[in-house]
């Protein structure tokens, strides 16, 4: 492939010059033993020569961590995880990077090739070791110009600890306690980086903000933390993960997403998750363990979640909303699907505590092969929640007969004004519509990833524009081999 | 890890609490195992080896169980506290003696059989007016007799669960039911439990129940619990049904229990290929009630309905906790449950349809529905669907609100005064699951059951 090869080879005459940190010895420094305990986290702090509160917050999250036991409510199933056989800084990924495209493994390429994502771009979605992608550091300095313009705060989560300690200390944490949970706690004893966004009272953030054009918060490894905060009347759209799959081992991610909403200010999440799922096997893929919360602080603020759960071969994670300003306003759009081997276990919980507060839920199961996938939601409406109003839709989507759709859902009222409308049902696609399509010459796959997605169309009628035509691509390819 | 070896000794520890019960183990299921001990000999069938050992069993299975807590799944809302710290004494009463009757006991239109304390009663019985083709027998006589039929039977359907295990070790008596009538012939039979709830000691009790309903054949069976005075009691019954191809049961409780009581009743039925099982529960009374029904449907084509109704006021709790297998292909469950709940009362709803990988072509609905009357009142629901086949058609729904405020103003506006018109609202509200009691006489019952909570819940909201 010598377009392949062209391609690296300019990307790395053109970074190595100025790319004076190396990457490669880079890797060398910050690889530390195996293990953790106490010193290992002093370590991580030390490196990132954090101050002596954020060192004694990891410490009591790592005492924490200590007392607990891994959760084993999911409808999952794992081998027990060796907490002492990681190394907690550096991603094992660096260490092993391939020197091009042609050590990739070649149905990841086939897949990227399906996707439309361009070589260079396939490279850095692969993990190659030319790592800085020249036009995306422009691209990233350009945005990074016009943000400050406008006095929003977007930067990797190490940076605002030493340049915003004030807004760090005061919110990190105040919607996901350090020890909220066994891998919320992990990640909080620690997290390696992660982002931080900060969006001043009265500002709409002039673009949509994305990891992807942030070079440095690159390869911020297992344990991310991200932590948004919206002031008053502001509002944001942030955008997670890649629309491709990143190649991985099997590798435990534990991470922590924080949003703060104050008053009239709204939060926009969108994910798209791609983790490797393993193989057809089971072997291999991500454990994906994250805990994402968002805190309705401020009356009439609003956050959405919205995610497009495709990839991980374990997926454990309830996006949540703690709806506590008056009138404020909570929504999870959710499309999960497994095939093969791949287990998710995924939903949100709403919990209502101020008056005339409103939550959405809306998920959209799909399993194929032997997958087995879980909406657990939970809906609380606290005594002081006047008039709070939920509506949830949960549906599951089995394609054979070898894997499981369960639904899970918790509802709790102490209100009587408030109103609970919850409906889910499961079925397989119909018959009638895949003979439809069939006749109108579509091959069976393709039939399934029409009437797949729409089936999701509420969910991927919400997403931002350029994840949406990624994600339909997205679901056709992650139920393929799924029928026939 | 050091936190799983010690979740390793833990589970030792209660493994071998059986052995050595003062250790570690709860007091009250300490207590429990010891009036087992003591009751032993006492029990019916103690000479038989086999009736022995079932007990023994079932005396380690509780060991092992201990009583729930809200650390257990399916008792995550309902927490059994109250129940487990009360020291009840179990009854060992003699099957004869003079019982006063509690007013207000429904007629159902068919003989009554009569147990008063968990101890069946032939003397209070109306033993000849029972229909052809339905045997009745006292679960005590059978035990006594160490009938080798009913070592089959007994025990069969049930699981090792706390209160059911409790159950087996302590049961005194019951009724075995042995239905072989035609469809055309009508068959009813009104099994009737009195806690004569009098004196100073809290009693408990714990009856045991076999149904079975031959192929082909149909039964009606009326249950209703009533209690003649107000001391506290604990009703814990478990019934085991079978139902043959193509039989029919229809099962209806109405569960008038004294305010002050325990109770906790499970109810496992297993269908055969077209059987139909069709079950209606009304939770009246108890501080405390749990109804767990596990029905599964083990041949093709059968069909369970479980429906019901809870009615909540004061402090009372009332838990409704449903499972349904379906573990043969094109069987159909439907389920419709409503929950009233006026004061501080709180009602659980826990539905789960479980379709496995054979049950294909499966059908399964459920709803519920609560109404909250009042600011301190509580409802927590789990609808749960864990499904295994592609082939299905399942849903549920769920839904949580007050009274319509339009509605209510509709009927204000035709001059009808606010008490009566939320009265007419909350029975129409109810209505949707009464309506599965198809039998007239039946509905009529539980109909003046209702009536008598109404009385309670609107004068709680007047005071």
């Amino acid at each position: 492939m010598p377009a392949v090869a062209e391609t690296i080879d300019t990307v790395r005459d053109v970074t190595e010059a100025g790319y004076k940190w190396g990457f490669e010895s880079d890797i060398e420094q910050d690889i530390i033993p195996k293990g953790l305990d106490e010193d290992v986290v002093r370590l991580i702090s030390d490196k990132k020569a954090e101050p002596a509160w954020l060192l004694e917050w990891r410490l009591k999250a790592f005492r924490a961590w200590q007392a607990m036991e891994a959760p084993h409510w999911a409808a999952v199933s794992y081998p027990p995880i060796d907490f002492q056989e990681a190394s907690y800084y550096a991603a094992p990924r660096q260490t092993v990077a391939p020197k091009s495209l042609d050590e990739i493994d070649p149905e990841l390429l086939r897949t990227y090739e399906k996707l439309g994502i361009p070589l260079k771009e396939q490279e850095r979605l692969a993990g190659v070791a030319v790592d800085a992608v020249f036009d995306s550091v422009s691209v990233a300095t350009t945005f990074k110009d016009k943000l400050a313009e406008k006095g929003v705060i977007f930067c990797a989560f190490s940076e605002a600890v030493h340049n915003h300690p004030e807004l760090v200390k005061k919110y990190l944490g105040s919607v996901v306690p350090a020890g909220d949970n066994f891998y919320a706690a992990l990640n909080s004893a620690v997290f390696s980086d992660g982002s931080f966004v900060y969006i001043p009272k009265g500002v709409r953030c002039p673009m949509e903000l994305s990891t992807y054009f942030r070079i440095n918060a690159r390869n911020t490894g297992q344990f991310e933390r991200t932590l948004i905060v919206a002031e008053e009347g502001s509002s944001v759209s942030y955008l997670e993960g890649c629309t491709a799959p990143m190649r991985d081992e099997n590798q435990l991610h534990a991470a922590v997403v924080e949003l703060v909403a104050l008053d009239e200010a709204s939060i926009k999440y969108s994910t798209v998750q791609n983790w490797y799922p393993g193989d057809a096997q089971g072997r291999g893929g991500i454990y994906n363990f994250v805990t994402k919360r968002g805190a309705c602080r401020g009356a009439k603020s609003k956050i959405s979640w919205t995610q497009v759960e495709t990839g991980s071969a374990i997926t454990w994670k309830y996006p949540s909303c703690i709806l506590q300003g008056e009138g404020s306003v909570g929504e999870f759009y959710s499309v999960a699907i497994t095939n093969n081997r791949q287990q998710a276990d995924t939903g949100t919980k709403m919990i209502h505590l101020g008056k005339d507060t409103s939550s959405t839920i809306v998920s959209k199961g799909i399993s194929a092969g032997f997958g087995q996938n879980t909406y657990r939601g939970l809906v609380r409406i606290m005594p002081k929640a006047h008039n709070a109003r939920n509506f949830t839709q949960c549906d599951s989507l089995l394609i054979g007969d070898k894997c499981g759709a369960h639904t899970v859902p918790y509802i709790e009222s102490r209100n009587p004004t408030a109103k609970i409308e919850h409906e889910a049902t499961t079925s397989r696609i119909a018959e009638d519509q895949l003979f439809y399509c069939r006749q109108r010459g579509l091959s069976e796959e393709e039939a399934v990833g029409l009437i797949v997605n729409g089936f999701c169309r509420e969910v991927l009628a919400v997403l931002p524009m350029e994840f949406a035509v990624e994600a339909q691509k997205l679901l056709a390819i992650s139920l393929e081999g799924s029928v026939g | 890890m050091a936190s799983s070896s010690r979740r390793r000794e833990m589970t030792t520890a209660v493994i071998d609490a059986a052995v050595q019960p003062a250790a570690l183990v709860h007091p009250a299921v300490a207590a429990a195992l010891a009036r087992h001990e003591a009751l032993a000999k006492r029990l019916p069938g103690h000479r038989h080896g086999w009736i022995r050992e079932m007990r023994e069993d079932a005396a380690a299975a509780f060991a092992r169980a201990g009583f729930p807590t809200r650390r257990n799944e399916e008792w995550h809302y309902t927490d059994p506290r109250a129940l487990v710290d009360t020291r009840f004494g179990e009854p060992i009463v003699a099957a004869d003696g003079a019982v006063t009757l509690p007013g207000g006991m429904p007629d159902a239109g068919a003989p009554k059989l009569m147990f008063v304390d968990g101890r069946f009663r032939p003397d209070l019985s109306e033993l000849a007016a029972l229909p052809d083709g339905v045997r009745v027998e006292s679960l005590a006589a059978l035990l006594e007799a160490g009938d080798e039929a009913l070592s089959l039977r007994l025990g069969s359907l049930a699981d090792r669960s706390s209160f059911v295990a409790l159950n087996a070790m302590l049961a005194e008596d019951g009724v075995v039911i042995t239905c072989t009538a035609a469809p055309d012939a009508g068959a009813r039979v009104h099994l009737v439990s009195i806690a004569t709830a009098s004196g100073d000691r809290p009693l408990a009790f714990h009856q045991r129940h076999v149904v079975s309903v031959a192929e082909g054949a149909s039964l009606a069976l009326f249950e209703s619990a009533h209690a003649a005075g107000a001391t506290p009691y604990f009703n814990n019954t478990v019934a085991e049904i079978t139902l043959g191809a193509r039989a029919r049961m229809t099962h209806v409780r109405l569960q008038a229990e004294a305010l002050g009581a325990f109770q906790v009743s499970t109810v496992f039925a297993h269908l055969a290929a077209g059987a139909e099982y069709d079950s209606f529960v009304l939770a009246a009374g108890a501080r405390l009630a749990r109804n767990e029904v596990h029905a599964r449907l083990e041949g093709t084509g059968a069909i369970v309905h479980l429906n019901g109704a809870q009615l909540g006021d004061g402090v009372r709790h009332v838990d409704t906790t449903t499972v349904i297998t379906h573990a043969a292909p094109a069987c159909a469950s439907r389920q419709t449950f409503k929950s009233v709940l006026s004061g501080r009362s709180r009602a659980v709803f826990q539905g789960k349809i479980h379709v496995h990988q054979v049950a294909q072509k499966t059908d399964g609905y459920q709803m519920n529905q609560a109404l909250l009357l009042s600011p301190e009142s509580e409802i927590d629901a789990k609808p749960q669907l864990e499904i295994y086949a592609d082939d299905v058609k399942c849903s549920h729904g769920a839904t949580v609100g007050e009274l319509d405020a339009n509605q209510l103003f509709y009927l204000r506006s035709r001059g009808i005064p606010a008490p009566e018109a939320r009265a007419m609202l909350i029975e129409a509200f109810l209505a949707d699951a009464l309506e599965a009691v198809r039998d007239e006489r039946l509905r009529a019952a539980l109909a003046d059951a209702t009536a008598l909570w109404w009385a309670r819940a609107h004068a709680e909201a007047g005071a």
